[in-house]
């Protein structure tokens, strides 16, 4: 591989200008989508108590989603603008619709569950949120991939999966942390079966992005978080297997479940700045593309 | 899904073709743009100064990079036009014996990511084909800086200024609007008026790509083998540039990707990815509960 030209090292790119809200958003906002996912799918098998403490989890990650979006704004008092048009070719737009969307049906059952008001219009709210936080859970990939950043777009096909599953994680985590155990064992596979489809979806994505454009999940700050993460993945995972039956084993397990979908949140946003900053990663590939074309 | 189609329902602000317009009917005008032939660029930095002024885009800091006589770096909300400068020695490597000068600026692309990607629908194709950010309704997401695939968008962070009382640090997205302004006048942008060299070229694009082929087959017959168009070409990843360059070496030699592919193009992949994505959610979630009761 020849060394990349470029303009006195200068980036080609821009890097993302969000700040870490967005980072943190991308946490809470598969958290709270699956939750309700996990929450409705209690309440139709009969799992009341199941239901109500993911429910609970939802709606509080919910409530918070919108003040963080709204506060990385460069206009915060113009966050209204978003919804003023619909559009499929911006994932942001479709996701803010998501956003309002579940918010407003996550709110109504976990307010109407709490207060023990209208069961069906509950249980309705409660579905609909549910279906609307699968939405949730992978949007922000199909987000980050529809951008011109390398190591996001390259990954395109696999990143929608990757949050998916982190989302599932650590729903099925948080869950199970705030569910007495005898009701927690859906969730706790939940949990599991995220956490193994996270492991495999971060796998498929490396082999994709090959080891040049997906150098920053090996290097620098989101490196060290990538690692973090998956270790934090196998620990919490474990612990969660073998001792979740027990509360203080939920809770632990559980917790590090979270913090590792946290630090892969965190991997995956500053992969793509380090991937913007330096032009290789973008002149490389798409001279590799023209000389393909000519030899074609 | 072939990607021309995706915006088919007018939300993405495609052209349909390199010079006819979607939505403006009756009053939509000729595609307008820029030819740049840096090859007559002699690095002045009038059309910086003349953007500036007219379109009263504020100060970005009174920097000097040290390469060469670049002092703005990058195009970004508050240089709309920039010179870069390329110092080299290319005969017997002793001093300085080839300059390159090039102004660069808002490539206005027939397949814009900013466009598309923009949630609030600010950023919109004008009656001239070009691409313009609405500073009334920019909420200042910051969605489109890493969508553009040249780097040509950033932000005014709502606190650089304010000691200036300059209104213009709002927190939005800016860029070239291509003089819009101008334009709805019948004038010539900023730029193109104040280059001395005519280095930048102003017109109804199908006569600028005339033009300019017509000058790069000039140069190479007179010798000058480097020379090349850069974004002529409607079958490119981008559906062909609304402001174009004659370049004397590789583009990423300017700060220019060589292969740019609108992000959008690939849309049906990554929508896809996610509804399957979702679907394997919401499977886990019911497999867990049947599975693990």
């Amino acid at each position: 591989m020849t060394e990349a030209r470029s303009y006195y090292g200068q980036p080609i790119l821009k890097e993302p200008v969000w700040k870490p809200e967005i980072a943190w958003y991308f946490f809470t906002g598969g958290l709270s989508g699956a939750a309700s996912g996990l929450a409705a799918a209690a309440r139709l098998s009969g799992n009341d108590l199941l239901a109500r403490r993911a429910l609970l989890v939802a709606a509080g990650a919910s409530a918070v989603n919108p003040l963080l979006l709204i506060k990385d704004l460069g206009r915060p008092e113009r966050f209204l603008n978003m919804l003023r048009v619909f559009k499929v070719t911006s994932p942001m737009s479709v996701g803010s619709w998501l956003v309002a969307g579940h918010g407003a049906t996550t709110g109504l059952a976990a307010t109407l569950d709490v207060l023990g008001l209208c069961p069906r219009l509950r249980t309705t709210a409660g579905v609909a949120s549910g279906l609307l936080g699968l939405g949730m859970s992978t949007y922000t990939g199909a987000l980050v991939a529809d951008t011109s950043i390398p190591v996001w777009h390259d990954a395109r096909r696999e990143l929608p999966f990757a949050f998916g599953s982190g989302a599932a994680a650590t729903a099925g985590a948080a869950a199970a942390i705030a569910t007495p155990a005898r009701a927690a064992r859906p969730a706790r596979a939940l949990a599991l079966a995220g956490a193994v489809a996270e492991v495999a979806a971060l796998k498929a994505m490396e082999r994709r992005l090959g080891a040049l454009v997906g150098e920053p999940y090996h290097q620098g700050a989101s490196g060290r978080y990538a690692k973090l993460a998956k270790g934090l993945t196998l620990a919490g995972g474990a612990l969660l297997a073998v001792g979740g039956r027990k509360r203080p084993g939920a809770i632990l397990g559980g917790s590090l479940l979270l913090a590792s979908g946290a630090f892969e949140r965190w991997a995956i946003f500053k992969a793509g700045s380090a991937s913007a900053r330096d032009p290789k990663y973008t002149v490389v590939p798409q001279r590799a593309r023209i000389e393909a074309r000519a030899s074609r | 899904m072939s990607w021309d189609q995706v915006p088919g329902h007018g939300l993405g602000g495609h052209l349909k073709t390199a010079d006819g317009h979607l939505s403006y009917g009756a009053e939509a005008q000729p595609r307008m743009g820029f030819f740049t032939d840096t090859s007559v660029c002699i690095g002045c930095k009038a059309c910086e100064v003349a953007c500036k002024e007219w379109n009263l885009v504020p100060e970005d800091g009174f920097t000097w990079t040290g390469n060469s006589f670049d002092n703005t770096g990058e195009l970004s909300a508050s240089t709309w036009r920039h010179v870069a400068f390329i110092e080299r020695s290319v005969r017997d490597g002793d001093g300085i014996d080839q300059w390159l000068m090039s102004s660069d600026v808002c490539k206005h692309c027939t397949h814009a990511a900013c466009l598309d990607v923009c949630p609030t629908g600010a950023i919109f194709r004008t009656e001239f084909g070009t691409v313009v950010i609405q500073d009334e309704v920019c909420n200042g997401c910051g969605y489109c800086i890493p969508a553009c695939p040249f780097g040509v968008i950033s932000r005014r962070e709502r606190d650089q200024g304010v000691e200036h009382g300059l209104a213009a640090h709002d927190g939005g997205a800016h860029k070239c609007t291509l003089c819009y302004d101008r334009l709805q006048d019948g004038m010539e942008p900023a730029c193109a008026k104040a280059c001395p060299t005519d280095s930048i070229q102003f017109g109804p694009l199908d006569e600028l790509v005339a033009t300019a082929r017509e000058r790069c087959e000039h140069l190479v017959e007179s010798g000058v083998e480097s020379a090349r168009l850069y974004g002529d070409d409607p079958d490119d990843g981008i559906g062909g540039f609304g402001a174009f360059f004659l370049l004397l070496d590789d583009p990423e030699v300017y700060g220019l990707p060589p292969d740019p592919v609108v992000t959008t193009r690939n849309l049906g992949q990554i929508w896809g990815a996610a509804a399957a994505a979702a679907g394997l959610v919401g499977a886990t979630i019911v497999g867990a509960i049947a599975l693990a009761r």
